[in-house]
């Protein structure tokens, strides 16, 4: 066996770029299986961990119109939303599942913020109550946050992520304190606050994502809840954020949140009881939902699961392809060694013998190209990690399956082309020309 | 009896037309004889020696070997004689091209998976035999066509088989070297092995004990055993 695995290595090597084209196949469709598995499995172990692995596991409960996100400044539901108050948020916090909860409001100005010359457009302002920050695992960077006494005054102050800190003031260090200009207005910046972890850059989900790359390139500027009617002539919805217990407590948390919210506007709209969390479209009527990242981040995976699966088939295919090439070089290889095979068998070489010798070759043949294939797929799966910024995580059981996988390729195709080899009769090999 | 030969018949198709080349054969040789086998070109010598060597089989006829009816015989035990008991040496050497002289050696060993060190031991001997102690590890490339059949014949009677076949070995040396190689087969002769040799020069043949003829398929004897045996048609 060890003798067969020698000269297969010797024939290979003799045929250096023969071997090499025939390879081809193999090498592309293992590096094509390994950069896709390391990508995908990348992926939703990043999907995974921002939901299981960080400290900023929170649940948010927003209003939604139908099936929509609530939309402010629309006239049907802008009498009803209802407002907050610390008897709502108290029976939210007798929930088993939550250990914390805070509410908040979303909106973004077009006008932005100025600072000097400096204007920033498009801006997402948050108000925010007193527990906003820790629920969202936020800490302060530089400053302070908002007291009770800033709320009660309405002190027109304001708070910056460190996005937004560094847009508005570019370069400028010592901004604490500086004035800075919202709908024509003068607001005091008294902190800066950053999210715990490498939170912010990481994606939880779809939305996130998309908040990140488009809504939240300047950053997030952060005013008391109290201050907010100043901002924002017409009314934005409370949104509510609890903080489960435990991650499997989320489902159930996000769940019974939004009922008990339910529950509210619906007496306040006198309107029909729903449960909250059913599917069933209300046509316009207002309802809160919790977002389910549990359920988001499995169908996500499902989904990169599901892409994966059908991008290996088409990998397959060339791996296919590869097995033909390989069995098509064998039985060259075989026709080429005609007169060898009849002069081992006049020799005494069984049958056995000669298969052994060419299943060998093309067992190692397309072991090699396997072997390739994984460095090369590795390869590319951090090329395509550099380009798309998305993580690597490369599979050991994949790096062994596909290289005895490709052994097998090389077995299955080469098993005709050894059958021809063996069944050759010594004589007519031997006088083969 | 080491062989016997009865009633061969080998035919080729060619075409639609059934060629005769071997017509009712029969020879018997015992063990340690030494017998050339002469005659024409395309008479049929290549196609007996084969029959006889395990390679090729006759159309019609029966062949025992050491006793044994070689017909009978399955795929697994034909590479169990042609292995063990025959030892073949080609006109053309046919030693394989990127192996060393005691690789080549080493193959029918290989075949009867002799443990490798014990293998080494052997082949080295049998390379002392045939004089090339010292290109061992030589390939068929960096030897002389003398040396080359040597190691050949070295192949042959490494396993220590007790016919060896030889077909036509000295046709492709100069007169030197083959006489280097009639010398070895007379040694190995007096050893106690039994050689069946074809070929076309009277002077080789002539270090052989017994001489038969071979015309057009058809075997005449050279000497007292030649009989009166009446060519049958099947
Ligand atoms: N495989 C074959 N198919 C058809 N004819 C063959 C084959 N092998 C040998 N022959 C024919 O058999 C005859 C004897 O060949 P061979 O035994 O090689 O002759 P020799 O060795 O005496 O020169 C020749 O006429 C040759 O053409
Ligand atoms: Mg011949």
């Amino acid at each position: 066996m060890i003798e067969n695995i020698r000269l297969s290595f010797q024939g290979i090597w003799a045929h250096k770029m023969r071997s090499f084209l025939t390879m081809l196949g193999i090498i592309i469709g293992i590096a094509a299986i390994i950069a896709i598995v390391s990508t995908i499995k990348g992926t939703s172990e990043q999907i995974k961990d921002n939901l299981v692995g960080t400290s900023t596991n929170v649940v948010k409960v927003e209003l939604y119109q139908g099936d929509w996100g609530y939309k402010s400044g629309d006239s049907s539901g802008g009498n009803t939303l209802p407002v907050f108050n610390d008897s709502l948020k108290d029976e939210i916090l007798d929930l088993d599942e939550v250990t914390a909860v805070a509410s908040y409001r979303l909106g973004s100005l077009y006008s932005g913020a100025m600072y000097g010359d400096n204007a920033v457009n498009n801006t997402t302002f948050v108000g925010v109550d007193e527990d906003y920050f820790s629920v969202m695992g936020y800490s302060v960077k530089k400053g302070r946050l908002f007291t009770e006494h800033d709320r009660k005054n309405h002190n027109k102050f304001i708070i910056l992520d460190s996005v937004a800190a560094d847009t508005l003031f570019a370069g400028e260090k010592d901004y604490i304190g500086k004035t800075v200009i919202i709908k024509n207005d003068a607001y005091v910046v008294i902190g800066v606050v950053e999210q715990q972890d490498s939170f912010s850059p990481k994606v939880e989900n779809l939305n996130d994502w998309y908040t990140y790359y488009y809504n939240d390139a300047s950053g997030k500027y952060f005013v008391t809840d109290d201050i907010w009617p100043m901002l924002f002539g017409f009314d934005e919805p409370y949104n509510v954020v609890v903080k489960p217990r435990s991650t499997e407590d989320m489902t159930k948390a996000g769940r019974k949140t939004a009922d008990i919210l339910n529950n509210y506007i619906g007496a306040n709209n006198n309107a029909n009881n729903n449960d909250g969390n059913e599917d069933e479209s209300m046509g316009s009527s207002l309802k809160y939902r919790s977002e389910d990242l549990l359920e988001k981040a499995k169908a996500l995976q499902e989904v990169s699961a599901s892409t994966s699966k059908q991008l290996i088939w088409i990998a397959s295919i060339s791996l296919i392809v590869g097995g033909i090439g390989v069995m098509n070089i064998m039985l060259v290889s075989v026709t080429e060694r005609t007169r060898e095979i009849g002069l081992k068998k006049a020799l005494g070489a069984r049958k056995g013998v000669i298969l052994a010798q060419f299943l060998t070759e093309a067992a190692v043949l397309t072991s090699l190209g396997g072997m390739i294939g994984v460095g090369a797929g590795i390869g590319l799966a951090y090329i395509i990690s550099d380009v798309a910024k998305t993580p690597v995580a490369i599979s050991g059981a994949a790096i062994v399956v596909s290289v005895v996988f490709s052994m097998v390729i090389g077995i299955v195709f080469g098993f005709i082309p050894s059958v021809k080899a063996a069944n050759l009769n010594p004589i007519d090999a031997l006088r083969y020309e | 009896m080491l062989l016997e030969l009865k009633n061969i018949y080998k035919n080729y198709i060619q075409g639609n037309m059934d060629v005769p080349v071997l017509k009712n054969i029969n020879l018997s040789i015992e063990e340690g004889e030494y017998v050339a086998i002469m005659g024409p070109s395309g008479s049929g010598k290549s196609t007996l020696m084969n029959i006889i060597g395990c390679i090729d089989k006759p159309t019609a006829g029966t062949y025992f070997l050491d006793g044994q009816e070689i017909n009978t015989l399955k795929d697994r035990e034909l590479s169990f004689v042609r292995n063990k008991q025959i030892g073949f040496v080609f006109q053309t050497f046919n030693l394989m091209p990127r192996q060393t002289a005691l690789d080549n050696v080493g193959l029918p060993l290989q075949y009867a998976k002799v443990p490798k060190k014990e293998r080494k031991r052997m082949c080295l001997e049998a390379l002392d035999l045939v004089g090339l102690s010292d290109r061992v590890s030589f390939k068929p490339t960096q030897l002389s066509g003398g040396q080359k059949q040597r190691v050949a014949i070295a192949r042959a009677m490494v396993n220590q088989p007790k016919i060896l076949l030889a077909d036509e070995p000295t046709g492709a040396l100069d007169s030197k070297s083959g006489i280097q190689v009639m010398d070895l087969f007379r040694e190995l002769h007096e050893r106690g092995t039994t050689i069946i040799m074809i070929t076309h020069s009277d002077e080789i043949a002539s270090y052989a004990d017994r001489m038969v003829k071979i015309i057009d398929g058809e075997l005449i004897m050279g000497d007292e055993e030649a009989s009166g045996q009446e060519v049958q048609d099947e």
